[in-house]
């Protein structure tokens, strides 16, 4: 049954409010819940960490609770869940890291017997695009994907180098990735990214290219409800984009299309795209959930967070069809000034 | 030579693809050729009407054009 937004505002948890270089897109996935619905919502935060900035950023979060980390288990998450459920009574929760998706997924089920919405993809579709599994994805749907190796030990580095030459790309599991010139950069890279998100390791033929990405949301039947492709113009040495574009690309659609049709993708995703010379498009990784540039689909007249909340309400969402290209994004730092106490309480009591 | 369809121009001279995202900037007389280019009007009377309006020799205009010419499609702003 659909809620009444009359009767009280709509409680949207989000999580991923890292704000930092290399942003969690928690706080522009509020940004743009707050254009879209105005004052009809209270935004909690659910986080992992104290120094988290979107945690202290009051005009948009309501209120924060810290969440136990995905390796504590979907249980610990439950509890947490459901203990914040009898404060807040939320509708809907909007998980925004890769790490935390296979909990979120696993407990969907019981969230939606306590009353609390999600729109996520599942288990299959999230494995279908893994890193590890992305090579095997693109065969299966006539994808075009860069070659890529698997690998578990830093003694297979060499043997993935033979067939993929140099450059090449060592990433890790979750996030990050190195541009290696020899063995030994690969080596330190895979030590690197072994250590910070374990293994395995995907070793990726490097593509020479434009760089563009697509955000995108599926509505689980093989429909795309938004697509917003966006060029990136300035790139951080992490590889984030730190500004980009909105552009005009009947190929990218089609492409965003394909994918959401071959795995009747459920919920937001972003597609990492890299044109070669020849203009052939190369999905380099599929991130299973909003970048961290999403409020750009709100700029750009296609408010994705906002239309997954609907969606996830149970309510009907017409396809976007047109959307302003040549909207831009430019990402910018600044210092938030708060108090110890703010950040006593979140570490003490876990809320704030 | 064309433009390709989708091309932005703007009288101070910026130029936007929205294919690419790519954007330049270029100086009067290129916003001017560019202006002429977008109305549909064929080289051979773009290349009249500079000679018309400004002092240069046939000759120079031809060189340049064939740079300018070269410039755009480097610049993947011309149709194939």
């Amino acid at each position: 049954m659909l809620k009444n937004f009359a009767d009280k505002p709509l409680v949207i948890g989000v999580t991923a409010l890292n704000a930092i270089d290399s942003p969690g897109p928690g706080v522009a996935v509020i940004r743009a819940l707050r254009d879209g619905f105005g004052d009809n919502i209270r935004v909690i935060g659910l986080s992992y960490e104290s120094l988290e900035p979107g945690v202290y950023l009051h005009d948009l979060v309501d209120k924060t609770y810290q969440i136990p980390y995905p390796s504590a288990g979907a249980h610990a998450l439950v509890d947490r869940l459901q203990y914040i459920h009898g404060i807040e009574h939320l509708d809907v929760i909007i998980p925004n890291f890769d790490a935390e998706l296979y909990n979120f997924i696993k407990v969907s089920a019981q969230l939606r017997i306590m009353g609390i919405h999600t729109f996520l993809p599942t288990h299959e579709q999230l494995d279908a695009r893994d890193k590890m599994n992305l090579s095997k994805f693109g065969e299966k749907y006539k994808l075009h994907v860069p070659e890529a190796i698997t690998i578990y030990k830093a003694d297979e580095l060499r043997k993935a180098a033979d067939e993929l030459d140099y450059p090449l790309v060592v990433k890790g599991k979750y996030y990050e990735a190195f541009v290696c010139q020899t063995l030994e950069q690969a080596h330190k890279a895979f030590y690197q990214l072994s250590a910070k998100w374990g293994t395995p390791i995907i070793v990726q033929k490097f593509m020479k290219g434009t760089e563009i990405n697509i955000a995108a949301l599926g509505d689980g039947e093989g429909d795309c409800i938004s697509i917003i492709p966006m060029r990136k113009l300035y790139i951080t040495d992490k590889g984030k984009a730190w500004a980009g574009i909105t552009i005009e690309d009947a190929d990218l659609l089609d492409l965003a299309r394909q994918f959401t049709k071959a795995t009747n993708w459920r919920g937001g995703f972003e597609l990492e795209i890299m044109r070669d010379a020849d203009g052939k498009l190369f999905i380099m990784e599929v991130n299973p959930r909003f970048p961290a540039w999403i409020y750009l689909t709100a700029g750009a007249g296609q408010n994705q967070p906002e239309a997954l909340v609907k969606l996830a309400m149970g309510e009907k969402v017409e396809a976007f069809s047109e959307y302003q290209v040549g909207k831009m994004f430019i990402r910018y730092a600044w210092d938030h000034i708060t108090d110890v106490s703010e950040f006593q309480q979140l570490s003490a009591f876990g809320e704030l | 030579m064309k433009l390709k369809k989708n091309i932005a121009t703007s009288e101070n001279g910026f130029i936007f693809n929205p294919s690419t995202g790519d954007s330049f900037s270029s100086n009067g007389i290129a916003a001017e050729i560019l202006g002429l280019m977008k109305l549909g009007r064929s080289a051979d009377d773009i290349k009249q009407h500079i000679l018309n309006t400004y002092d240069v020799e046939p000759s120079q205009l031809d060189r340049d054009w064939e740079d300018w010419s070269m410039q755009l499609k480097d610049a993947n702003l011309t149709e194939l």
